[in-house]
Formats: structure tokens, sequence, C-alpha cells
């Protein structure tokens, strides 16, 4: 029984004296989805912030990712949960809707100041005369490449545009003597992030334009869109340096050393730098064989909703500029492997001429962000055009313009709401 | 003056009875009949999750009467019905009416057979889209490839992709169906057997007059077990097309894993819900007209 008390005396004392300190200070939460590398960078953000500003505290909670946009919806509007909170930049339009989030204020978050810093594809936050979210780190596209099996080839250095891809993918593929593919040159599909290579970077450098209208309608089926789909296609179906789904998935074949090349974005470097005995490299996207040099990119942002309110808000509009720092886009760098949004930070001489990093920040400079209205059902149009001319033997042409019309109606069905 | 003194004895038992049925009773309308009425009211409704429900009165049923990407579906979990049902069936009770008459390690062989069941569908899922893959990686290719066979598309076909998911999905059931057909021979009395024996009755007579009539409350109970196993197949599909979810090109999505796709992909659990209740609908019927068939008449 004593130690019962002693228990509940203590228990009293530490909530009296909490009381006390929180009377002067402010707690503002933070959320985020559960990965691991983002809650250490965040936990050094935190540090830092609150040794800047000692009045306030920061709590950060973060989810599995499954789980993420459950709880974030149920607890905004019962008054629970964030006061910043980090979103995929995909989802802005559905948060805005739901009155989840407010806006930046233009006073300390000045709409022409950011267009300046920032990377240009982040103005797809941006909605009038403020912006409603902004993000720490990017993420880009490049070419991964074995410098193993480029050795052994006898190739000198990765392709720079989109005929010397083919060829020398042609160099890398081996086949055993049934003509069964068991080295692809280049990993392709569409379930990956090949879908984002067709959309924002080869319909681009055919000439063309892969959505109008604010990505509300699909313009893929068109000279050009036909000339990007022949060209993905092609590399299975005319060159054979390449089998849709070799050795299961593309990063697997890549990282089995059965791949020579494989585009994939930065989120991958953390998890090809564990893999014992892969030497690899990392080079910009191929250009068009006219030069054009284009690339996609995506993001999480981070946003105050609209559960903050007086000091809290203070305090969250304060974090908020420190987590857009130069200072925090350097620490992401370094600890997660994200790029910088900004410029100033991206393009300095050490981040834009790293081995690693360099292309990929270099790529920012030329990216397209896609507007989704739902990734994955967008995804799934193009996977399976792709199907329909690999396994159905549909002409391309046909297959692709099935494919923008099922797109559009996924947008139209989002828009008209 | 009391209460407790005012009730007979049978009501008290009755009291008591409802007292401790109270606990389950409660828990199942929180848990499974409120959350069921709640999702029928969601498939008139339009929800993304985050912003307020809004009537849509029939729409969702509309558009999933339009949609070929649910008829397609539709389509498909019933191919796993018809095929998986029958086929797991047979093959359950044919191991174990032979292993029934096995001595020599009868034990281990069952423990053989039922251990499929008790392994993670998700790891067992994965091994087996593992063997199906093409040269380099499938066991099963690397086979053919060796003895100069072409290499056959397992799951990378809208052809054999379904049949290709299913096979470990009856391998997995087998076990416990292997066993509880084991415990139907078991129940059935040695003294009719006996009997047939000194009437001279063939095999086969006594397997068809005998056995199987006798086992038919056990194979109602399988069939309508493995009916509604099949109905709600999605583990084994999810993890085996992971890159492709009930691909390729639909040909291997089951209902359950169209319901999840729209509704925690798409965001759009209004037309989620309508299919759900769809599929509440099916199980419903197949239970019943199972039932109902295999009555006793």
């Amino acid at each position: 029984m004593s130690k019962f008390k002693a228990f509940a005396l203590g228990t009293a004392i530490s909530a009296a004296s909490f009381a006390a300190t929180s009377a002067q200070a402010v707690e503002i939460e933070y959320w985020q989805y559960y990965f691991d590398a983002r809650v250490t960078a965040m936990e050094q953000l935190i540090e830092g912030f609150e040794a800047a500003n000692p009045d306030i505290t920061v709590k950060m909670t973060h989810f599995p990712y499954a789980d993420y946009r459950t709880k974030v919806a149920a607890a905004i509007p019962a008054g629970e949960g964030p006061d910043v909170v980090q979103l995929f930049y995909g989802w802005l339009n559905d948060y805005v809707e739901a009155e989840l989030i407010q806006p930046l204020p233009a006073d300390t978050f000045d709409p022409a100041r950011i267009d300046a810093e920032f990377f240009p594809m982040v103005q797809a936050m941006k909605d009038g005369d403020h912006y409603w979210a902004l993000p720490t780190a990017v993420r880009s596209l490049a070419l991964f490449y074995n410098e193993r099996l480029f050795e052994e080839a006898g190739i000198e250095s990765p392709p720079t545009n989109l005929d010397e891809l083919v060829e020398i993918a042609g160099q890398l593929t081996k086949r055993d003597g049934a003509g069964n593919i068991t080295q692809v040159g280049i990993t392709t599909g569409m379930n990956a992030q090949d879908h984002h290579w067709f959309r924002e970077v080869l319909v681009r450098q055919m000439g063309g334009e892969p959505y109008t209208d604010d990505y509300q309608t699909v313009n893929y089926n068109s000279d050009a869109g036909q000339a990007a789909a022949a060209f993905y296609t092609g590399l299975e179906q005319e060159h054979g340096v390449t089998a849709a789904g070799f050795m299961d998935e593309p990063q697997a074949a890549f990282k089995a050393g059965m791949a020579g090349m494989h585009i994939d974005g930065s989120f991958r470097i953390g998890s090809l730098d564990k893999i014992r005995g892969l030497r690899w490299g990392v080079a910009e996207l191929p250009a068009a064989m006219d030069g054009t040099q284009s690339n996609y990119s995506s993001y999480w942002v981070n946003a105050i909703t609209s559960k903050a309110e007086g000091e809290r808000y203070e305090a969250s509009v304060k974090f908020m500029e420190y987590v857009t720092s130069d200072a925090a886009m350097q620490i992401w760098l370094d600890v997660v492997g994200e790029l910088p949004a900004k410029p100033s930070v991206g393009m300095t001489e050490v981040n834009a001429n790293h081995d690693v990093y360099g292309p990929f920040i270099r790529g920012l400079a030329y990216a397209n962000t896609t507007i989704f209205a739902n990734e994955s059902a967008q995804r799934q149009v193009l996977m399976d055009m792709v199907q329909h001319v690999s396994i159905e033997d549909q002409p391309v042409n046909e297959a692709l313009a099935n494919a923008a019309k099922a797109e559009q109606v996924i947008l139209d069905e989002y828009y008209a709401d | 003056m009391n209460l407790r003194n005012t009730l007979t004895i049978r009501q008290k038992h009755i009291l008591w009875a409802w007292g401790f049925l109270a606990i389950p009773v409660l828990f199942y309308v929180v848990i499974r009949f409120y959350p069921t009425g709640n999702a029928i009211v969601l498939s008139f409704q339009n929800w993304n999750l985050l912003s307020a429900r809004t009537w849509a009165g029939a729409d969702n049923y509309v558009k999933l009467w339009h949609d070929e990407v649910f008829w397609k579906v539709f389509k498909n979990t019933f191919v796993y019905l018809l095929l998986g049902t029958p086929f797991s069936l047979v093959i359950s009770f044919l191991i174990a009416f032979h292993l029934d008459r096995v001595r020599f390690m009868h034990g281990f062989i069952r423990m053989m057979y039922f251990l499929p069941f008790m392994t993670s569908a998700v790891a067992m899922a994965w091994v087996w889209r593992w063997f199906y893959q093409p040269v380099p990686v499938g066991i099963f290719n690397n086979i053919l490839a060796t003895f100069g066979i072409p290499q056959i598309n397992f799951l990378n076909s809208t052809t054999n992709a379904l049949p290709a998911v299913l096979a470990p999905a009856i391998w997995a059931g087998l076990g416990f169906q292997v066993i509880i057909f084991m415990a139907g021979l078991r129940a059935i009395p040695t003294s009719y057997y006996e009997a047939a024996r000194i009437d001279g009755v063939s095999g086969f007579t006594i397997l068809t007059q005998i056995t199987i009539p006798l086992l038919k409350p056990t194979i109602i109970f399988i069939t309508v077990f493995s009916s509604i196993g099949f109905l709600r197949i999605f583990d084994h599909v999810f993890n085996m097309t992971t890159n492709n979810p009930g691909g390729p090109l639909n040909a291997t999505k089951p209902l359950v894993l169209m319901i999840y796709d729209t509704a925690f992909n798409g965001f759009d659990m209004g037309y989620a819900a309508a299919q759900t209740v769809v599929l509440f609908t099916i199980l419903l019927c197949v239970s019943l007209l199972q039932l109902y068939l295999l009555r006793d008449r």
C-alpha cells in the first residue's frame, strides 16, 4: 500500500511540475509516417528547433504508412492530433477540400519569394496568393547502372541519350542456349517507376505534353505519346534487351546484379547501399536525340492543420519556417538521402557534383510533377497498356488510345465532385 | 419485497443465462452488427475518409453495374469457387480415405498434410511466387529449361495465372479438410463395415453406399467452409501479384482485392462498401443454397 502511495505522490508531483513548465511553453504536435531515417532526421530537426526556440516544444508522433491517412482524418476534425502534418503532395487536394489544413501565412511564406527560391515543381502547392504546404525534401529519377557489368562488357560510360541506352542495353543482355533471358540490359516494369518515366520523361522527350488543363486532361494519345509508347514497349518487343517481370521486380534484378541498368528514384539509394558486392553508379536520365531532358519529381510536404490556433499556430509557423530552411534541407539530405527542395542547397558545388546525389539533383532543374487524382489507378492504366501489347498482342497505338481513355475516366470522376 | 425473492427458479436461470450471454451479444452487436449496418449505409454514400459523408443514392450500385472490371472480377470470384471447392473436396477425401488405412508413420504423414494449413499464407504465397518465376529465378521453369522445354508463363499470362494462384491456396487448405474428413470417417460405426463384409459387398459399393452417405454432414461442413474461403480469397492473390495486384489485366483479381483497392488506394469508401454488400449477398446466397441442396430429406 505504501508503495502505491509513493507512486501516486510521485505521479502527482511530476504532473504538477509538468503543468508548471507548460504554462510558459507551447507544445505543438508533429505527425509523419514511420520510416526510420525520416524519424531520425526529424528528431535532429526538432532538437535544433527547440534549442533555437526554448519556449516551444515539439512532440513527434509517427504511424505505419498504412494507417496514416485514416488516423489524420479522424484526429484533426476532433481537435486532436497534429498541428503540423506531413502529407504526400498528391493528397493535397483531398486535405484542402476536407479543411484539414490551412494556408501558410503569406507574410512569412511570401509566394513570390518561394517561387524564386524553391525548385519549380513545388509550385504545385500554390493556390492563388498563398502556398498550402512546402516540402523539406524532394525526390527525382535517375539511371542506376551496374559498374561491374559495364566493365565486363567493355562499356566505359553510361548512356547519355536514348539511342545509346538501347545499344548499351543490348550489349549487357545475356541469354541461355534456349534463348531465355538470364540478364537484362535494362529493367522495365510500369509497376515500379517506369510509369513516371513514360509520362513525364519519354512523352515530353518525344515532343509531347502528357496532360493539359492542369493535369485534368490526358494528352498523351498523340504522335509524341505513340512514339514514347513504341520506344518503351520496343525495348522488350523489338530490341529484346529487357523482360517485364524479370526476377519478379526491377529493383530485385538490379540488386541481384542481373540487370545492367535500372531507372529508379533517389529513395532507392539507401537500400542499394546495403547490398554487399554490388558496385553501382548513377547517371542522369538519358536525353532525347535532340537533347531534350526531362525528369519526374515527387515529394512529401509539411502543412499546418486547421487544428492549430492562437499561440500553437504561431509556434507552428515558426516550426514550418525551420523545417523548410536551408540547414534543415542539408540535414534531410545527409540523414535520409532525400534531395533538397531549394537550388540554394541542392545546387551547391558539393551537392550537385556528388557522385550519387548529383545526377538526381541536376535532374530537379528540369523535373515535372504529375498531379494525380488516384496514383495507383492511373499507374494501373499504364501497366494494363503494356500488358495488352505484350500478352494480348494489341497494336501499341490502340493500347495507348484505350489507356488515355481509361485514365480520362478516372480524372473526370475525381474532378467532377 | 426483494426482486430476487419474487422470481421463480426458472426465471432466475433465464436471468443468469442472459447475464452471461450479454457479453458475447454485446460484443457481436458492437463489432459485427454495427459495422455491417454501417457498411450498408455507407454503400449509399460518398466518402473519401477525409471529408464528410454525402448521400449518393444508388449511384455506387449503378456504377458497379456498368463497371467492366467488376464483372471480370465477379467471374474470377466464381472461377475460384467452382475450381477450388470441388478440387479440394475430392483431393482431400482421397487423401483422408487412404490415409485412414495407412498405419505406417500415420501421425507423421498426417502432420505433413496439416503443416501447410498452419503456415502463414503470406510466406507461402511468396515462396510459390518465386517458384513460378521465369528463369533464372523460378524452380519450375529452371527444370523445364534444363530439359530444353520452352518456359511456361505461369503468372504473366491471362489464362494460366488464376489456376497458378489457386493451386497453393487449395494445397494450403487441404490439411484442415483431411483432418475433418478423417474425423468423419472414424465416426462411422465399424459394425456397418463388418456387416457389409459378411454379406460379401464389394469395396466400391461400401464406399458409395455406406461411407459417402454417412459422411454427408462432414461434406456439407467442408463444402460450405471451403466455398466461403474461396469466395473470400485475398491473401494468396495479393501476395503473388503485388507488383500488379490481381493482374495481369485483372485475370486473377477476386472481389475482395477489388474492394481493398477501391477503399485503400482509391479512397472511394462508398463504392467499396457497395462492392462489400454485393460480396456479402453472394456469400449469403451461396451458403443458403448449399445448405438447402445438401439438407437431410
